[in-house]
């Protein structure tokens, strides 16, 4: 439930300030970064995403050993489905 | 050790499982309580137990939002979804859930317009493509998972989305860590801390625990070698007769945590007087309710809720085992009538629930070891 799921930022909207989209084992996504306010997302930061919202940022190594964790507990399908599953059928 | 063989940080492993070898007084037995529901499936699936000497035990704590809320929420959520102009949403961890007459995934096939959202954002983008109906979100989560309702809630505000609203089951950790600290048949030693809540609440709300109660409590990470790592440290500050909290994943856990996400809780979300958790009872201010400048949007305020408590069947031990006085496989239902495939209490439906994560791992290994030797 508290899955938190690492992802890299492609893309900062330029509509919705509050949005990126986020890149995730090919798949891309649009999640929110208002919870990063403080310390604002750029292009190519790696975030942890939890429930369509970057929680935090991280370095690129820690997203490398998040997503080895992931795969670890055998959950990294259901990481990679739950950010597939971001806004339905359009990114 | 099979589980960690294969990975390729084993000497690191090794190497943390020796260091608490050489810690641990062989005189004393350790009670340790894992906080979070993340940090018992990995403990399980990484097999973190068969590298401790006996006399430190692991207990599984509360921090399964899926295993901690009563039926009688779920039943009150699927009396919303009842209305016939609802579109109801909810995370796919609670679709399985049992409510006293099924769960969500159970009414959907019966009809009741229920949906699996992977985001609260995702619910209010439904409620603005379909401005006839009516969708309701399903929200449960600790500190990792409120902020982001929060956050919606703001947004659907700021939008003026009429036709949103929350049902809100957000709870907080730290008073089901004090109401497990009061309970008269709990000896715990100290605590292995939460890891994303804490990026969200940082390390500073934990410090009473050390300050009144005198446990040790070290935030950890998810790897094996996290938690071994913090097991060490933890029996260290045991050895010393210190009590203070410490972060070991502090890569990730920064210790004053996310201020725009306490900054967004606090906007949106007041404390409940008292609520109840599932084999717990009710605890007091342990969860959240929606501000009365977001009265628009919750859902408790829109519907008529029935709040009709449901008491869980009676020969289900799930209280017991959430508390850490039963394991898993000593309540009477476990692995007969109550199964991952087929659900009595809650904590067999999460993967991070106690009960599926024994059965997962440890029940199952034994069945095979048992067949394997009387082949």
């Amino acid at each position: 439930m508290c899955l938190a799921i690492p992802a890299k930022v492609v893309e900062l909207s330029s509509t919705e300030p509050s949005r990126a989209l986020i890149e995730v084992a090919g798949a891309r996504r649009s999640i929110d970064i208002g919870l990063l306010e403080e310390d604002p997302v750029r292009t190519g930061d790696w975030v942890l995403v939890h429930v369509g919202f970057a929680l935090s940022k991280i370095s690129e190594e820690q997203a490398r050993e998040q997503l080895s964790t992931l795969a670890k507990l055998g959950e990294s399908e259901a990481a990679i489905q739950e950010v597939t599953g971001y806004g339905g059928d359009s990114p | 050790m099979k589980y960690v063989d294969e990975f390729r940080e084993a000497g690191a492993i090794r190497k943390a499982a020796e260091e608490i070898r050489r810690l641990a007084d062989p005189k004393r037995h350790y009670r340790f309580m894992e906080v979070c529901g993340g940090h018992t499936h990995a403990i399980y699936r990484f097999g973190v137990k068969d590298l401790l000497p006996p006399n430190i035990e692991l207990i599984h704590g509360p921090g399964c939002p899926v295993c901690v809320l009563p039926m009688g929420r779920i039943d009150d959520a699927l009396s919303i979804a009842q209305d016939p102009n609802v579109i109801f949403t909810a995370f796919g961890d609670m679709m399985r859930v049992p409510g006293a007459h099924g769960s969500p995934l159970e009414h959907k096939a019966r009809g009741m317009d229920v949906r699996i959202v992977y985001s609260p954002t995702d619910a209010l983008k439904l409620a603005q493509k379909n401005p006839e109906r009516q969708v309701v979100f399903f929200a449960i989560g600790f500190e990792t998972t409120a902020p982001s309702t929060a956050l919606t809630l703001m947004r659907a505000k700021a939008l003026n989305v009429a036709n949103f609203s929350v049902f809100c089951n957000h709870v907080t950790i730290l008073p089901a860590i004090r109401a497990i600290l009061d309970s008269p048949d709990m000896r715990i030693d100290a605590f292995i801390g939460p890891g994303h809540v804490s990026t969200v609440i940082g390390c500073r709300p934990y410090e009473w625990i050390v300050r009144n109660e005198h446990k040790p409590i070290v935030i950890s990470g998810f790897e094996p070698v996290d938690l071994l790592q913090t097991i060490g440290m933890l029996l260290r500050q045991l050895k010393a007769d210190h009590a203070k909290v410490e972060n070991q994943y502090g890569r990730v856990v920064p210790w004053e945590g996310n201020r725009a996400a306490l900054k967004a809780m606090a906007e949106v979300f007041e404390l409940r007087p008292y609520f109840e958790w599932r084999g717990m009872g009710f605890i007091s201010q342990s969860a959240l309710r929606l501000r009365a400048g977001y009265a628009a949007w919750d859902a408790e305020q829109r519907f008529e809720v029935p709040g009709v408590r449901v008491t869980d069947p009676k020969a289900a031990q799930c209280g017991e085992v959430l508390k850490g006085a039963l394991k898993p496989a000593q309540c009477k239902l476990f692995g007969k009538e109550c199964t991952p495939e087929h659900p009595i209490g809650a904590l067999m439906v999460s993967s991070e629930g106690s009960c599926a994560a024994y059965y997962n791992y440890e029940y199952r290994k034994a069945a095979l070891t048992h067949v394997g030797a009387s082949a």
